[in-house]
């Protein structure tokens, strides 16, 4: 569906509809939570969009592995 | 006065901000002059979806400015648009009360509204059943709840006293203030954000109200569509929008030195247990809430110069309305219709009316009734068709009836 270089971007762009943090600043080492300010609904909502876009599954319990935008990226790439 | 709560009491409750959205204006004071002004707030729907099901009433009184206009994107995206518009008028009336410092324990928030989140239980089913699961947001289900609004406007304000959503149809917003009001004198808190919000124009909700024949039919002349009290009236006109009130403990507000528009001196509520959505014809109901807002308020009926009526423009619930105003006050008060200008803005009405009344008491003027050409012979009470000067308006009440029987009235007095 999209190569590794395509993910980080496709995703910031998720980040940045849903949350409202600008693409530019979702980058591989910021903590959605810490970093990003993004709350548990939103992750719900980032995680939805990002199936859809990559066509990976994010079950409940890795969604909550996913600490850092690099191991979202990760993931989609091992899943997709 | 010799009741318990008497002139200037300390726990008597007052109004310290107001904010609106309505299809007159983006705020309270546009909305106030819009009414002054004789604004119409009245236009066609343009929606395609009325052509497509061929719907019968082709009018709405839409918003004057987006709430998306006013709101971020991502406020706007995790709201339903009812609860934008709640949002917005709460805002404004926190601004306007100068966002006074308050203990979260002792800030409460009561909105309510008579439909709710409709759009979204509407446009999340279309995806469902067109897209399948993956395109329902996951927000579905906090957007279409009841208590939305409510609950949007407590977030945003941290009001931990509570955050509480009555729903009564079109008097939700009416309502909304009479429990912040007894909350208040209760109390359970020392400020109430307190209002209605609706915002459901939507081809099921015109159709069930047309299918009714409660709605306007006069489609080729929008402005004079909504005509309470006059001869032609033929139904309501649907609108949307929201009204707040800041609702405050005098003391409270005169500590921090707080700008005081109006009291809200008392509120009454009664059910006509008639009719799922006809007025009871003898107005015992309804005079039973005049009665309640009175005693409440320690008022007489000879004290009240001005009623805010409901009056929406339907052929039966104006002249019931009219008759209890007569039987509880008497010919006195000077009678007026604000939605022959905003439209019928269903569980905003009481609140964003309530608005126009607090004002009118301030300023001593009400605004008069638009397109009350040929007043009803049945209408007893002297309805005002251009604006009135009152001299010595010391209290004022306002109406609001809703759909299951729910009468709510609201007094209000000069500071």
């Amino acid at each position: 569906m999209s190569d590794n270089t395509e993910i980080l971007p496709g995703l910031a762009e998720i980040v940045e509809e849903v949350a409202g943090v600008p693409a530019a600043d979702v980058t591989g080492d910021k903590s959605f939570t810490d970093d990003l300010d993004i709350d548990s609904l939103s992750m719900v909502e980032i995680a939805v969009q990002a199936e859809d876009k990559f066509g990976v599954k994010i079950p409940d319990d890795e969604l909550a592995n996913l600490k850092t935008v690099q191991d979202a990226v990760d993931y989609i790439q091992r899943n997709k | 006065m010799t009741a318990k709560h008497s002139a200037n009491s300390a726990d008597q409750v007052v109004v310290t901000g107001i904010g609106a959205t309505t299809p007159l204006g983006g705020t309270a004071p546009e909305t106030w002059q819009g009414l002054l002004e004789g604004r119409n707030g009245v236009g066609s729907n343009d929606a395609p979806w009325v052509d497509t099901f061929d719907l019968p009433v082709r009018i709405k009184a839409g918003l004057k400015v987006e709430p998306t206009e006013v709101l971020s994107r991502v406020e706007a995206r995790r709201l339903d648009r009812c609860q934008q518009v709640a949002l917005v008028a709460a805002r404004e009336a926190w601004a306007d009360a100068g966002e006074p410092e308050v203990d979260p324990v002792r800030l409460g928030a009561v909105v309510g509204t008579g439909i709710g989140g409709a759009m979204t239980l509407l446009d999340q089913d279309d995806l469902l059943e067109t897209q399948g699961l993956s395109k329902v947001a996951v927000l579905t289900i906090p957007m279409l709840m009841p208590n939305g609004p409510a609950a949007a406007v407590g977030l945003w304000a941290k009001a931990r006293a509570g955050v509480h959503a009555p729903v009564s149809a079109c008097a939700s917003g009416a309502e909304a203030l009479a429990w912040a009001w007894r909350m208040i004198r209760d109390g359970d808190m020392d400020i109430a954000i307190a209002g209605g919000a609706e915002a459901c124009i939507a081809p099921i909700t015109v159709a069930g109200f047309a299918q009714m024949r409660a709605m306007s039919t006069r489609n080729d002349d929008p402005a004079t569509a909504s005509r309470p009290f006059d001869l032609g009236r033929d139904g309501f006109i649907l609108g949307e929008g929201a009204g707040t009130m800041i609702l405050e403990r005098r003391d409270h507000a005169e500590a921090r030195g707080a700008k005081i528009y109006g009291v809200l001196a008392g509120a009454g509520m009664s059910n006509d247990a008639h009719h799922i959505t006809a007025p009871e014809p003898e107005g015992e109901g309804t005079t039973r809430a005049i009665e309640r807002a009175l005693r409440s308020a320690d008022l007489s009926p000879t004290d009240i110069g001005h009623v805010n009526a409901h009056a929406t423009s339907t052929p039966v619930g104006d002249i019931a309305e009219s008759n209890t105003v007569l039987r509880a006050l008497g010919e006195h008060p000077v009678v007026t219709a604000n939605k022959s200008m905003t439209g019928h803005l269903l569980g905003a009405s009481g609140a964003v009316e309530g608005i126009a009344t607090l004002l009118a008491v301030r300023d001593g003027i009400v605004p008069g009734t638009k397109n009350l050409n040929d007043l009803d012979p049945k209408v007893g009470v002297d309805v005002a068709t251009t604006n009135r000067e009152v001299s010595d308006l010391r209290a004022a009440l306002n109406n609001s009836f809703g759909f299951g029987g729910h009468n709510v009235v609201l007094a209000f007095t000069k500071n």
